[in-house]
């Protein structure tokens, strides 16, 4: 095989994951350029962490769909980060602001910052139209745009607005060659005390090979009806179609 | 107030056994965020002395957690070796951490012992051991499983290649695992974390990975990481299922928080069993835990995070496994702060993981939440092996593009193989050497060397 015919199949092979395969070696270790590229890919998720929602734009975003604001208990960024029960807390402030828009619905959809604001200030507008596209024949409540916002922030917030269902769009931890990943995940008749194991997860949407947001809306309307037809969500709505747990160890979500 | 010491005339107290436990552990977030941690440095030293004093016997006496209301406390307590337990029944905490690190526990002791310590001894003594005690008792105990590969040899470091892919491209996972078998990486398991966990999606991967390892007669085995209920219905569909998966905890609620309880474990380990896909050993499960998981659950029962961990590897031992590893820095900066957080609590779980009678791994990683970074790795990953850790992590280039988080690289384990020594298994390493990944003297060729006719076919079928 000579060496040219053996670079082709390698760069072939490099285009079917985002993977860093074939990186080569220096003795044992990784080439320098690798070593400073993953330090810059390092440098970049560090920093998408700690970047703050722009929430005024990504309403604009949202246009004319209804938007309320809410917040968690978390102060700041570093609180948030140390304080994940903080960040499942609805503010006495947003609670309020939320009875005052009690009511009745099938779905709310709550867009919560997570571990990346600059996932959600990119995505989650074009996502979540995409969803309400699937389910056109379902009352959806308004949209709560939550800062410093952990999953089950979802379930406060849920049933404050009297939904049946609450799908929470979230920004996944940035990893080192995607920063802005969304995850969605389901929770059926939203209360304080929630488990995640009663949560259905559709994670790694992207546009850099991972869920497109129609897909992962195509999941989530299939979801969301079962639920609503069974009266259940969670481990206990595992079928042949369609994603169930989150994928990895549920310690890691 | 039965759990005092005096330092100088400065009297502690603490309230129970959990709040000595809690309040003896090295200083870490999770406790921290839990409200139990020590509120001082001293007072956390003073919760090592009154550690030091109790009896061992103490643990069998008084649950942390209630027997009455947790299936995890009943296993520890039910299963408890008295035998085992005799030749250390009279030593204190502090006198276990002495006899663990004298030369009358040597490989055969540590072995006898092993049914008859608990999850809170083991706990307990490894707050009281440095860094360098952790790593010499953990260097001296031999676990060994096997399946298609033997775990856990003299002079050897396994290595799981875990070839994720975001979408779950069965052609992208492909290409991760030869890269990963390149470098000599897989003989512990090539083991994918699904993206879309369901029973369709898993299956595919499933029947993908054993076609691979049977067209190329890997031996290894395989495992896709989907929940251990899927993996019972994927087995009633009959797919090649080598190992069965789960994430566990160190409760009975921690473990309902994933889905899971000792029933159902029992239903897919006997099923795995049944399939008899084992080739050199019957080991068919593979555990993974970490600290933080009972905590973030809130099943933690007022209990510190470390010891919540050593429970999850009482779960883990009633089932025989192939693997058990903890994912020591994935759980984020709320559990463990910083690099130096994350090293202590990868040595404390190999540690208690080994004492146990397991065969402990490690996923040695972290998030970009967290304070740390490859030097911390680096300085992990050395540690781990010197203790004799049975397998450690691997993805293409330390990052895992599905998971999002930060892992050992391929390279990392050639690193770790060369300076210490170390061989892949047996069964792996003569594979290694017959596909012309290997050289003759042992070392592996270069990755872009087509000298390998196995190599090519593999690629070429691939891309």
């Amino acid at each position: 095989m000579s060496e040219v015919a053996t670079g082709e199949l390698w760069a072939r092979l490099r285009r079917t994951t985002p993977a860093r395969i074939a990186l080569g070696r220096v003795g044992h270790a990784l080439p320098l350029a690798e070593v400073l590229d993953f330090q810059l890919a390092h440098a970049r998720a560090r920093d998408a962490v700690h970047a703050a929602l722009d929430t005024a734009a990504l309403e604009a975003a949202l246009a004319p769909l209804p938007v309320l604001h809410a917040e968690s208990d978390a102060p700041d960024r570093a609180a948030y980060l140390r304080r994940p029960d903080l960040g499942r807390r609805l503010s006495a402030r947003s609670a309020a602001l939320l009875a005052k828009a009690a009511g009745h619905c099938d779905v709310v959809f709550v867009i919560a910052d997570g571990l990346s604001a600059t996932g959600v200030q990119a995505g989650a507008a074009e996502l979540v139209q995409a969803c309400t596209a699937e389910l056109g024949d379902l009352t959806i409540g308004p949209i709560v745009i939550a800062r410093q916002a952990r999953v089950a922030l979802g379930d406060p917030i849920g049933e404050a607005l009297g939904a049946r269902v609450c799908v929470t769009i979230i920004g996944e931890r940035p990893g080192l060659s995607v920063h802005d990943s969304l995850g969605i995940y389901m929770t059926f008749a939203p209360r304080i005390g929630r488990t995640d194991a009663e949560r259905n997860c559709i994670s790694n949407i992207h546009g850099a090979g991972g869920l497109s947001p129609e897909d992962a809306a195509r999941t989530l309307g299939w979801l969301l009806r079962e639920a609503l037809r069974r009266e259940l969500s969670g481990v206990a709505l595992k079928d042949d179609q369609t994603p169930t747990l989150p994928a990895e160890d549920p310690s890691r979500t | 107030m039965p759990f005092t010491s005096d330092l100088g005339g400065e009297r502690h107290s603490f309230a129970d056994l959990k709040a000595v436990l809690a309040a003896a552990s090295p200083a870490r977030s999770g406790d921290e965020l839990a409200g139990i941690a020590a509120a001082s440095a001293t007072r956390r030293v003073a919760a090592r002395w009154v550690l030091a004093d109790l009896p061992l016997a103490t643990f069998l006496n008084e649950a942390l957690v209630p027997y009455e209301s947790d299936e995890v406390t009943r296993l520890i307590i039910d299963s408890h070796d008295a035998a085992a337990f005799a030749p250390i029944a009279h030593l204190t905490v502090g006198g276990f951490r002495d006899w663990l690190l004298s030369e009358a526990a040597d490989e055969a002791a540590l072995a006898a012992v092993a049914r008859g310590v608990t999850p809170e001894m083991a706990a307990a003594v490894s707050k009281l051991m440095r860094n360098q005690d952790l790593i010499a008792v953990a260097k001296k105990i031999r676990v060994v499983t096997a399946f298609r590969s033997t775990i856990g040899l003299p002079g050897r470091l396994s290595t799981r290649l875990q070839p994720n892919h975001p979408a779950d491209d069965p052609r992208g996972i492909a290409a991760a695992v030869l890269d990963g078998l390149l470098h000599g990486v897989g003989d512990a398991v090539i083991g994918v974390n699904p993206a879309t966990d369901s029973v369709p999606a898993a299956t595919t991967l499933i029947r993908m990975l054993d076609e691979l390892r049977e067209a190329y007669a890997i031996p290894t085995q395989t495992c896709v990481l989907t929940h251990v209920t899927n993996a019972l219905t994927i087995m009633e569909r009959g797919a090649p299922v080598d190992l069965v998966f789960q994430s566990v905890a160190g409760s009975e609620a921690a473990n309902a928080g994933f889905g899971i309880d000792l029933a159902v474990l029992r239903d897919a380990h006997a099923a795995a069993l049944g399939l008899g896909r084992g080739t050199v050993g019957q080991n068919v499960m593979y555990f993974e835990t970490g600290q933080g998981s009972a905590l973030s659950a809130n099943a933690h029962h007022g209990v510190d995070q470390q010891t919540m961990e050593a429970r999850a590897y009482a779960v883990a031992r009633a089932f025989d496994p192939l693997l058990v590893n903890t994912v020591v820095g994935f759980i984020g900066p709320e559990y463990l702060y910083d690099g130096k957080q994350i090293i202590r609590a990868g040595l404390e779980d190999h540690f208690c993981g080994k004492l146990l009678g397991l065969p402990m791994g490690c996923d040695v990683c972290y998030t970009n939440h967290a304070e740390a970074d490859q030097d911390d790795m680096d300085s992990l990953m050395t540690l781990l092996t010197v203790a004799g850790c049975s397998f450690l992590i691997c993805v293409p280039g330390s990052d895992d593009v599905m998971l999002s988080y930060q892992s050992l690289s391929n390279h990392d384990a050639l690193y770790l193989r060369s300076v210490m020594g170390l061989r892949a298994a047996p069964e792996f390493e003569v594979w290694l050497a017959e596909a012309g990944i290997a050289a003759p003297d042992g070392s592996l060729r270069a990755l872009a060397d087509g000298a390998s006719p196995l190599v090519r076919r593999l690629a070429e079928t691939i891309s």
